[in-house]
């Protein structure tokens, strides 16, 4: 019956290949192929003009509230490359360019933003969820999701993508929990950019870093840099080697910053200042990956005007679908997806629905 | 056939879920080893085995969604909350999640998934472990809201809700657990879901009822037989959400006078929806106003109190009689 101390390591790694300035630690490259790199480039550039676009439809009226990804385009494009297809993404809302990779359309966050469920709709054959706008709640789904695979020994895994405010939510600390006592395949993908709408990291958590709560799991954490495409991509894919040989799961913090507002119904000038937005400009993902490129001889002008020049046009072409679904509306579809057979109340009330809308369209 | 009180029948369910369809997975706290806090697990840990039956840590909104998300990988859950009182927690997964999978991706994914809850009051239990909130899912869309009130019919829904490609709550009287006995068939039995039945036929009043509400409302209805010489049906509602209009409608029709009886709240309950159903559908056909003998929009009291709190025979019966005599 001693008081004595329990020792604990309260260690987490941190891991930065890839340097602000371009610069590369050449024993950690990971020496992607050729192009492999440029797909992830290419995967990035159009990311971050898909956000602008959005923000532009938005300004007009063409789209509703949107939810920018700018600035966190390694963290989630990177990190999503690693998964084969029999993987599950289980993503948040800031991860557009993680289902653009996995097969989704690339109107679909126009669609979601647009008012438009199908935004929603899992392509065929895709293993992913769809953004999930509730805060965390998608942490257990993704975590019953590689529960699943373990019962079946499915030698796949799950990843799932949050945000650090996410951290604080019950639900991230009931799959966490779930995931470590079931040994679970599961990578819970933190997108630490440094603010929940309005709240700073520093006033979110008391934890030095998000990865070391992880450790109170009985699982590892690490601590990358979210805007070093090769840092997010080593560390995703050692977790998925250890999620898909049995090994558990893993926490990735991948601290980044939210370069833009929260949503466009957010005013981020009443809570935090343009030198630490600026600050951070500097360390922006894409340039940083583009110097990269560059060194290794696979990019150059004419190659970046190729690239930007495709973008543009995918970008044009999913506006144009986007678009087109405007026209191809039934309102009563509000009732055909909520049940395998409608009840006979909600047949009635469809049934009332089409007479309203006839009454009120003549 | 066997005679089974609602615990070994609802077990019996299990098994047999489990036994057909592998796929069916049990989840739930104490579950296992301990084999449910009301034994309605009993022996299916050994039976099954521990990837079948699974004791989960304490936490009801990890219980739902990683069930929601062991239902998209294409097994078929059966979540245990130990007490409906304590789901709250999970609330938050059942309205934002289960029940809008399939809507919002479009039917690309669906949810055949059970959540099972023994709710409201009479047992002498401690605070939080009495309620009846059946309304709060009845009014949410996109799940069913099932309570048996009887061994055979709690047997044959629960495994017709296993087998529902819909999520299902699945509420349990567990003051009818080990009330009484019934004779089940030896084969799998379901019904469906979503419909009422007639327990017994009338032509004066129709009683309207469901769940452990079934028993005081079956004595009225037989005293009002004997001391009234009244002719009264007994509608037994089994599913509240979607409500059988049709059901209702019939009896109402047929007898012109109705009262509706549960132990939740009376405000937004399903007394609430029913009358509102009789209103749109059979306001002419009513010989008297439909009265609701309910729970009151307090909080259940403790179990000092419970006994005079909860709707019993006498109560029903008072208001037949002066529906009876408007």
């Amino acid at each position: 019956m001693p008081r004595k101390r329990i020792t604990i390591r309260p260690t987490v790694e941190y891991l930065s290949i890839l340097n602000e300035t371009g610069d590369l630690d050449e024993a950690l490259d990971p020496g992607l192929d050729a192009d492999r790199c440029l797909y992830l480039y290419r995967l990035m550039v159009l990311t971050r003009r898909l956000d602008e676009r959005c923000i532009n439809l938005q300004r007009q009226g063409r789209i509703g509230t949107y939810g920018p990804s700018r600035g966190e385009e390694a963290a989630h494009c990177a990190s999503a490359i690693v998964l084969e297809p029999q993987d599950w993404l289980v993503p948040a809302f800031r991860q557009p360019g993680a289902l653009i990779h996995r097969g989704w359309p690339e109107e679909h966050a126009m669609l979601f933003w647009g008012g438009f469920e199908e935004g929603c709709r899992t392509p065929d054959g895709v293993n992913d969820l769809p953004l999930n706008v509730p805060i965390a709640s998608q942490v257990p789904h993704a975590m019953g999701i590689a529960w699943g695979m373990k019962l079946r020994h499915d030698p796949h895994g799950v990843i799932v993508y949050l945000g650090d405010g996410a951290t604080s939510e019950g639900d991230f600390h009931e799959a966490m929990n779930f995931a470590g006592v079931y040994h679970l395949p599961l990578v819970v993908f933190v997108q630490n950019n440094h603010w929940a709408i309005s709240l700073p990291l520093s006033a979110q958590t008391a934890s030095e870093t998000i990865a070391q709560k992880a450790l109170a799991y009985g699982f590892s954490g690490i601590q990358v840099d979210g805007n070093d495409a090769l840092a997010v991509y080593v560390a995703t894919r050692e977790a998925f080697e250890r999620a898909r040989s049995g090994g558990g799961p893993t926490l990735i913090e991948a601290v980044t910053y939210r370069m833009s507002v929260h949503t466009t119904a957010d005013d981020p000038t009443k809570y935090r200042s343009d030198d630490e937005v600026q600050a951070w400009e500097k360390r922006d993902p894409i340039a940083r990956f583009e110097r990269y490129l560059r060194g290794r001889k696979l990019l150059n002008d004419e190659l970046v005007r190729e690239i930007e020049d495709d973008v543009q046009e995918r970008v044009r072409a999913a506006v144009e679908r986007y678009e087109g679904y405007r026209d191809r509306i039934d309102p009563l579809d509000c009732f055909k997806y909520m049940y395998a057979d409608l009840p006979a109340e909600l047949v009635a009330q469809r049934e009332e629905f089409r007479q309203a809308i006839e009454r009120e369209a003549r | 056939m066997a005679q089974l009180n609602m615990v070994k029948a609802l077990n019996l369910a299990l098994r047999e879920a489990l036994a057909e369809d592998d796929r069916v997975v049990l989840l739930g706290q104490d579950i296992g080893q301990d084999e449910g806090v009301f034994r309605v697990t009993e022996s299916l840990l050994k039976e099954f085995g521990p990837k079948r039956v699974i004791d989960t840590p304490l936490a009801e909104g990890a219980i739902v969604g990683g069930g929601i998300g062991l239902a998209l990988y294409g097994l078929r859950p059966v979540c245990e909350m130990q007490f409906s009182g304590f789901a709250h927690q999970a609330y938050h997964q059942i309205e934002n999640h289960m029940s809008r999978f399939r809507n919002r991706t479009r039917g690309r994914f669906t949810l055949p998934m059970v959540i099972r809850m023994p709710y409201g009051g009479g047992i002498r239990a401690v605070e939080h472990h009495s309620e009846s909130r059946e309304a709060v899912y009845a009014h949410t869309p996109g799940l069913y809201m099932v309570i048996p009130s009887t061994p055979r019919n709690a047997r044959a829904l629960l495994l017709e809700s296993i087998r529902h490609p819909d999520p299902v709550i699945f509420f349990e009287p567990k003051a009818v657990y080990r009330a009484f006995r019934e004779d089940l068939p030896d084969e799998p039995e379901t019904m469906p879901l979503g419909k009422a039945q007639v327990v017994c036929e009338g032509s004066d009043l129709t009683l309207i009822s469901y769940g452990a509400m079934m028993r005081p409302t079956l004595e009225a209805a037989d005293d009002l037989a004997s001391e009234d010489g009244s002719s009264v049906e007994v509608l037994d509602l089994l599913t509240v959400s979607p409500i059988d209009t049709e059901a209702i409608t019939a009896s109402i029709r047929k007898t012109g006078r109705a009262v509706v009886v549960h132990e939740g709240p009376r405000r937004c309950g399903i007394g609430a929806e029913v009358m509102a159903r009789i209103m749109e559908t059979s306001l002419e056909y009513l010989e008297a106003p439909v009265r609701r003998i309910t729970g009151y929009d307090v909080q259940f009291p403790y179990f000092a109190r419970e006994q005079l709190f909860l709707p019993g025979p006498q109560r029903i019966v008072h208001a037949a009689r002066e529906v009876l005599a408007y």
